[in-house]
């Protein structure tokens, strides 16, 4: 639990972090590439969860996440595109990729139903932590409406995603 | 005799025909995580159409009883076969929530 509650206190620490460290809100290039590479970790961790997963449940919400994931980052691509914005990289996306390859080597020695609980809960903080972010400095942060707005949708899906997350998580214990 | 008979067989077509006529096709939108209208009202024999029109795929579910998947941009269809009030939900997102208040017929 205070492993669980650690990392979604980091990850919001992390992301809301940008605007306090730089003393300014992120730009929409900047926040493209953080919900852009929120987005692909997640598209990892399923596809790790996809062939570790022992319960077919957690097997099948792990393809919910990268496909989902992965239409919601298409989106983002087509965006930009349509934008002519170049996603910028940062430190925010930065320190995100190098903590879910942490956690990503930690889920990796697992196996069993101890990975399947482990995934499932990191996959609650995750969106919690994530969704958190979107909410407080991301939204508010963006300027370009279609940006705002694609983030918003995103947002309700990922809210999906961490009552989805609950429930499974709930059915493990 | 043939008189008779052919009687009977209009009376069944007519029959048909009426209740053919009576059952409505009612299209629930799927947009932006929401179900719209959330709440809708049938009756037995109605067909409900959820529309989905997000880039994501959706399902309307009732535990234990329909599982309808909604892929991107498609549509998906059910006969209501019993009345009653169903609450259904999407399985990916359950924060998406509906229901179907489905008089006898």
């Amino acid at each position: 639990m205070s492993i669980r509650l650690g990392t979604a206190v980091a990850v919001a620490c992390l992301i809301s972090g940008v605007a306090a460290a730089q003393t300014a809100k992120p730009t929409d290039p900047q926040i493209a590439h953080i919900a852009y590479t929120a987005g692909q970790i997640d598209i990892d961790a399923a596809k790790q969860a996809t062939s570790k997963a022992t319960n077919k449940d957690v097997k099948a919400f792990a393809q919910d996440m990268e496909r989902d994931h992965t239409a919601v980052n298409q989106q983002a691509l087509a965006l930009v595109k349509k934008l002519n914005v170049t996603p910028e990289d940062n430190d925010t996306s930065k320190s995100l990729s190098k903590q879910a390859t942490d956690e990503r080597a930690k889920l990796a020695k697992l196996s069993g139903a101890a990975f399947d609980k482990a995934y499932v809960d990191n996959e609650v903080a995750y969106h919690k932590a994530v969704d958190a972010a979107l909410e407080n400095t991301l939204i508010p942060s963006a300027t370009n409406p279609e940006l705002k707005s694609l983030l918003q949708t995103g947002l309700k899906i990922f809210k999906g995603h961490l009552e989805h997350a609950e429930h499974l998580a709930a059915t493990l214990k | 005799m043939v008189g008779r008979a052919l009687s009977t067989l209009m009376v069944f077509v007519l029959a048909v025909g009426c209740s053919a006529a009576r059952a409505e096709t009612i299209r629930v939108t799927i947009k932006g995580l929401g179900f719209s209208p959330a709440q809708t009202q049938a009756k037995v024999g109605d067909t409900i159409e959820w529309i989905n029109e997000d880039f994501v795929a959706h399902t309307a579910t009732v535990r234990g009883e329909w599982d309808m998947m909604v892929p991107v941009h498609k549509s998906a269809s059910l006969v209501l076969k019993r009345a009653g009030t169903v609450e259904y939900y999407c399985r990916f997102h359950p924060n998406m929530k509906g229901s179907i208040a489905v008089a006898p017929e």
